[in-house]
């Protein structure tokens, strides 16, 4: 009789092949010129740690109100931001009203929150995030511009700092996702006029730089309008940034559904869906799934684009920033100015960056096909 | 053209007309002057070599391919070109692609949920309670929560057949079920699409599973350039081809 077949038993791995040893050999140590280039790395951060560090931390000056607390120290002068500090954060949004920029904050932070948190159920999310989209622009414009429930009147013209880059991005974000699903839509079209129309719409804001476009939307456009009636400067360049952005995205989407197995539409046709309700239910979770790299990417580039705006004499966090560095009293703080928003760009960028990754963990639904 | 005698106990309620038609992709005459009659109830398997255009056939009778002469009249209804109309009648018409295009962002279940809701407006627990009786009848009702990329190739394809019966469909029409299956998938596949038989539902099915043919099948269809060159009864198909190239085709595919 043959012998009984006993399986082999399940080994832990190797020691060196896990853990934070394992982690060092496969990552940095795992052939010579890897090794050349660990050390390389290594060295060239002893070199620019410590200035940065002593700069930025150690002979910094944190406390004051004035620029003779920084007079002492070679370091950098942060007292220059915690005195404009208001002023980066709402522009010349007048100073008794500001409570209203941070309710509206707050209003949006605390809707939004159930969308990042795992245990909400995903319909209950959708449901949120479509009121959301709805009724929070309205919302915050009611409460930030005022003229109605008693507060008063605060004209575009003085919103700026964060909550004007906020602002922009925002908007500009919100409508130029859902235009550019349309547009992209529009561009796959069976119908010769539709599809024109889109094409000719994509290439064109595609081919002029946004400077153009606010320059054109501050200096040109009032040419065409008759005499008298008067066009918001910020509403101006809202447009401007959305369709501009649009016309980006609508690629990125188009790159989406493009990617979308012809059996895809195929089968949802088959089972009776009409248009919409096959690119709803079937096409764009997908396509928009498979491309929110790129949609991230272009979300990335329009909040910093948003800084652009400073050329029809908006003011933005940067541009809001760059006025407080010619300011006589402050002369000579640019450097801490410009770190300070170019830190400020960062954090929101780089919260964009990971919050689009943990999405595509979620969303991810075992191999291909 | 002989009849087969189950085809005569059949009722002779017409599911399926197709008169005369033609299709061209470009230049290319791909169907040439198809004449078929489906009644209700009946099973007819499609074969032919590949590129004979059985794909396309079964294509135009749910309307993913347009033709360009003759008539199709699905379940009394004439096709047109009338979207409305042409969504009605899918509604009725179910069908499994070789590739199975399930949908790989909804799971299992909502895979067979999709259409019943938002098509034929059932309310979310019905569509489930229905769903989750076709998803016990294809074997597979503990994969409902499972996402149909970690299915196996042959539980993927029962999903599907189960995805277009929650539609309640009058007509099946299947285009190669089984041909992106291994051997022992192909068998569970097959047996899903016996008991759907066996329960009279009307069906075409493309494949080249000669034993299902036989066992199954009212009417054996061959088709060869675009053309229907023979029908018959599946006994006298395989024993009494009448046409030549019916014959070299049946010893390709029977010696192979
Ligand atoms: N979209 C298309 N454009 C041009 N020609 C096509 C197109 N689709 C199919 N054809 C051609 O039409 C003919 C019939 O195709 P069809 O898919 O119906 O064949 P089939 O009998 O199903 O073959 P198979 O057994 O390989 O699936 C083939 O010659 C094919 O090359
Ligand atoms: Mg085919």
């Amino acid at each position: 009789m043959a012998e009984p077949h006993i399986p082999h038993p399940d080994l832990p791995p190797p020691v060196s092949s896990v853990g934070p040893i394992g982690w060092l050999r496969r990552n940095l140590l795992s052939s010579p010129l890897n090794i050349v280039l660990t050390l390389l790395a290594l060295y060239l951060l002893t070199i620019a740690i410590p200035p940065l560090l002593s700069w930025a931390v150690l002979n910094a000056t944190w406390s004051g109100d004035s620029r003779d607390a920084c007079q002492a120290s070679h370091g950098a002068c942060w007292v220059f931001i915690r005195v404009h500090f208001d002023q980066f954060m709402y522009g010349f949004y007048p100073e008794g009203q500001r409570w209203r920029v941070d309710l509206s904050a707050l209003l949006l932070i605390f809707s939004a929150a159930p969308l990042f948190i795992r245990a909400v159920p995903s319909l209950v999310k959708l449901r949120l995030s479509l009121s959301i989209l709805v009724l929070y622009p309205l919302i915050a414009f009611l409460l930030l511009s005022g003229g109605r429930f008693g507060l008063s009147v605060v004209e575009t013209s003085r919103w700026g700092g964060l909550l004007l880059t906020l602002v922009i991005a925002g908007v500009g974000m919100t409508a130029a996702l859902p235009l550019g699903i349309l547009l992209a839509l529009g561009r796959r079209s069976q119908l010769p006029a539709i599809q024109t129309l889109c094409v000719t719409f994509i290439e064109f804001w595609r081919g002029v730089p946004l400077i153009t476009v606010l320059f054109m939307s501050s200096v040109m456009l009032p040419l065409f309008l008759p005499t008298g009636m008067n066009f918001d400067k910020l509403l101006r360049a809202l447009i401007g940034v959305s369709l501009f952005q649009a016309a980006y995205m609508a690629e990125v989407v188009r790159g989406g559904l493009q990617a979308i197995p012809k059996g895809q539409f195929e089968a949802a046709a088959a089972l009776g869906l009409g248009f919409w309700k096959m690119m709803g239910l079937i096409v764009l979770p997908q396509a928009l799934k498979l491309v929110i790299p790129g949609i991230v990417n272009t979300f990335i580039a329009l909040f910093k684009d948003t800084s652009l705006v400073l050329i029809i004499g908006l003011f933005d966090l940067l541009n809001t920033v760059h006025n407080a560095t010619t300011n006589p009293a402050w002369l000579g703080f640019s450097t801490e100015g410009y770190v300070f928003a170019a830190a400020v760009y960062w954090l929101f960028c780089f919260g964009m960056s990971r919050y689009s990754q943990s999405l595509e963990k979620r969303l991810h639904t075992g191999h291909k096909r | 053209m002989s009849e087969s005698p189950a085809h005569k106990l059949l009722s002779d309620q017409v599911m399926i007309q197709m008169d005369g038609v033609h299709k061209w992709y470009g230049a290319f005459h791909v169907l040439k002057d198809i004449n078929l009659t489906v009644q209700k109830g009946e099973r007819i398997v499609v074969c032919g070599p590949s590129g004979s255009g059985k794909s396309t056939t079964i294509r135009c009778i749910n309307r993913l391919e347009e033709y360009q002469r003759g008539r199709i009249t699905v379940d009394g209804q004439e096709l047109s070109n009338d979207v409305k109309q042409i969504e009605r009648i899918r509604r009725e018409v179910g069908m499994v692609f070789q590739h199975f295009n399930l949908f790989p962002h909804l799971t299992v279940l909502e895979n067979c949920t999709l259409a019943p809701i938002w098509v034929r407006k059932l309310p979310r627990k019905e569509a489930v309670e229905i769903a989750m009786r076709y998803l016990e009848r294809v074997k597979i009702p503990e994969q409902a929560g499972k996402y149909p990329g970690q299915l196996s190739g042959g539980q993927q394809q029962r999903v599907a057949i189960a995805r277009s019966l929650c539609m309640n469909p009058k007509i099946m029409l299947f285009d190669e079920p089984t041909s992106a299956l291994d051997p022992e998938m192909i068998k569970e596949v097959l047996e899903t699409m016996v008991t759907l038989a066996e329960d009279g539902m009307t069906m075409i099915c493309v494949t080249h599973e000669m034993g299902f043919a036989k066992t199954v099948a009212h009417r054996v269809i061959f088709m060869d350039g675009g053309e229907i060159i023979e029908q018959n009864a599946p006994e006298e198909f395989f024993t009494n081809p009448q046409s030549d190239r019916t014959r070299l085709f049946l010893s390709q595919i029977l010696h192979h």
